[in-house]
């Protein structure tokens, strides 16, 4: 194993974070923040509890599966697509390195930003409203594998474009209708019947309603399940990726 | 013949259905200098990338120093230094930290002593804290060289390393590159530019259409395909060759102020004595006397044609 590597590659890519700290950590805050006004404040004031939380509350754990989720998969998209597009892939591809150790720097490091950026929002979100997390343990659980496997899902995105276009098309057209319609902003119990069949495949319902229970012990399916749900989907991100590995896809011709 | 690259019946077939390699056998031995000559498209960086590990070979080997380059990728490329032809170097990254960076992925053994060295020797020194984006082309092509080398690899291979650089930049690099030679590093490098391997390759391969031509010692190349012409000048205008000459390898300038005769500079009998002695008996007043010699790029433009117009001379 060529730890040497895993290590510089990591570093790298977080170095690049750290020297855009301000912007890193800034854009997720105020983002956050401006969610909180809007929904929690003002909207939310209108709105009646759901199961018993108030509404500014309800939200938070779904705005931070948001924001990570978008975090993770532009991270590590961005990380390996950049090289890719100046050409200095060349020098991962000629050195005495695996495809996995590769693989462990880029995502290691999309998925240590998205998650340090979760935790930034947890704590913006309790200067807004009065955050209680009953099962701390679980939380942490479902933010680290949530942002191991969609880092997983950037990486993937990041091979296969070959434009800017199509690095952001995933995102905007997959991953922003996912979240909205996964029950970040309402439980999915509000949704007329049929619509809460369809809801219950889209993958991000179970995300946030995993980590919406670790806080609050209220969810829309069970917590087992949404677990063995990111399993399932960490599993088919590992699969795809190992597939490219024998391959060489879109990096090796 | 100690080799420490070894390639045998390369191929690679694109996935477009390009052929860009066709079954390339080639030993490149230890401590030489190796040009590899060839037009564009003739598969010079195909055949490199394949042995350096950024190419799937489509069939075939290479082992460097006894490693197969895809079972035993770690300990071939471990050998390997690669600088690209194209400039590609991220352009936020500071001199240091990209070359400490390339050597940190093959070893973490840290030798910052070893580095300074590197880009004292690349006159990177005082650039060393520079974006890269603040370099000029020349100074980014050390950049890629100091990478190369970070890791004080056996085998260097430069892909065109002096295509748009500046003269004294070229003489520099050419210095190195002997210096390399010197510390007992093999060097590959691919070219179009023939005085770059007239100058400073010990063995010249010519490639063209996927397929080394030709594989030769510099100096055998020259003296086996290299003609040599006595070009004599007339103080006055000849009209036609002498009647005496007709039959000897002898052409009259279009002006009529010159004979050129042809011989082989390797053969026993040149007929120069001969020519001189005929030409005495005509009535033709010489003005000037002069000798010269087919360059490599008259070797390589007669054996690229021919390449493409017929099969391959021979192989390696």
């Amino acid at each position: 194993m060529n730890f040497s590597a895993i290590k510089v590659i990591y570093r790298a890519e977080m170095m690049r974070a750290i020297n855009t700290l301000f912007q890193t950590l800034a854009s997720p805050v105020i983002s956050t923040s401006l969610y909180f006004i809007v929904f929690g404040s003002a909207i939310g004031s209108r709105i009646q509890t759901i199961d018993g939380i108030s509404y500014g509350l309800f939200i938070v754990p779904g705005l931070t599966m948001l924001t990570i989720l978008t975090q993770s998969i532009s991270n590590a998209s961005f990380g390996i697509f950049f090289p890719k597009f100046n050409g200095t892939i060349y020098e991962i591809l000629i050195a005495p390195l695996s495809f996995f150790e590769a693989l462990i720097g880029y995502v290691g490091a999309a998925a240590t930003k998205a998650f340090v950026i979760g935790c930034v929002i947890l704590l913006t979100a309790n200067l807004f409203v009065d955050l209680e997390i009953q099962h701390p343990i679980w939380m942490m659980t479902f933010l680290v594998l949530t942002c191991i496997s969609f880092s997983l899902f950037g990486f993937i995105i990041g091979l296969w474009a070959d434009s800017f276009e199509k690095l952001q098309i995933v995102p905007i057209l997959v991953i922003t209708p996912l979240v909205f319609l996964g029950g970040s902003f309402y439980s999915i119990s509000m949704l007329p019947p049929f619509w809460q069949t369809v809801s219950l495949f889209n993958p991000v319902v179970y995300l946030v309603s995993g980590f919406r229970w670790s806080f609050f012990e209220v969810s829309d399916v069970n917590v087992w399940t949404s677990l063995s749900m990111i399993f399932v989907f960490l599993a088919i991100c590992l699969t795809i990726v190992s597939l490219m590995f024998k391959t060489g896809y879109k990096l090796k011709d | 013949m100690d080799s420490i690259i070894s390639i045998k019946r390369l191929t690679k077939v694109y996935d477009n259905g390009f052929q860009a390699l066709k079954g390339v056998d080639l030993e490149i031995e230890r401590g030489e200098i190796l040009a590899l000559l060839g037009p564009n498209g003739a598969g010079k960086t195909t055949l490199i990338s394949a042995v350096a590990g950024i190419v799937s070979a489509t069939s075939g080997t290479v082992t460097v120093d006894g490693h197969d380059n895809v079972k035993h990728y770690r300990k071939a490329r471990q050998l390997i230094g690669l600088v690209p032809q194209e400039l590609t170097l991220s352009s936020f990254e500071t001199v240091w930290n990209t070359v400490r960076f390339t050597r940190g992925l093959y070893t973490g053994k840290k030798n910052d002593a070893y580095l300074e060295q590197l880009l004292k020797d690349l006159s990177l020194w005082d650039k060393k804290d520079n974006q890269l984006r603040m370099l000029s082309g020349g100074m980014k092509r050390r950049v890629l060289i100091a990478k190369a080398l970070s890791h004080a690899p056996k085998v260097l291979f430069l892909d065109e390393p002096t295509a748009g650089v500046d003269v004294e930049l070229r003489k520099d690099m050419w210095r190195m590159i002997s210096k390399l030679r010197e510390s007992g590093v093999t060097i590959i490098l691919t070219t179009h530019y023939i005085e770059e391997a007239e100058d400073i390759a010990d063995r010249i391969g010519v490639i063209s259409g996927g397929e080394i031509l030709l594989i030769e010692d510099k100096t055998e190349l020259m003296q086996k395909l290299g003609k040599k012409q006595l070009i004599i000048e007339l103080k006055e205008p000849a009209n036609e060759v002498p009647a005496s000459l007709v039959g000897l390898d002898v052409e009259l300038s279009a002006a009529g102020t010159s004979l050129t005769y042809t011989y082989d500079a390797a053969a026993d009998a040149t007929g120069i004595t001969k020519l001189l002695n005929l030409l005495s008996e005509t009535q033709l007043q010489l003005k000037d006397l002069k000798t010269t010699q087919s360059s490599l790029e008259d070797i390589f433009v007669n054996l690229v044609q021919k390449g493409s117009k017929q099969k391959p001379l021979s192989e390696a």
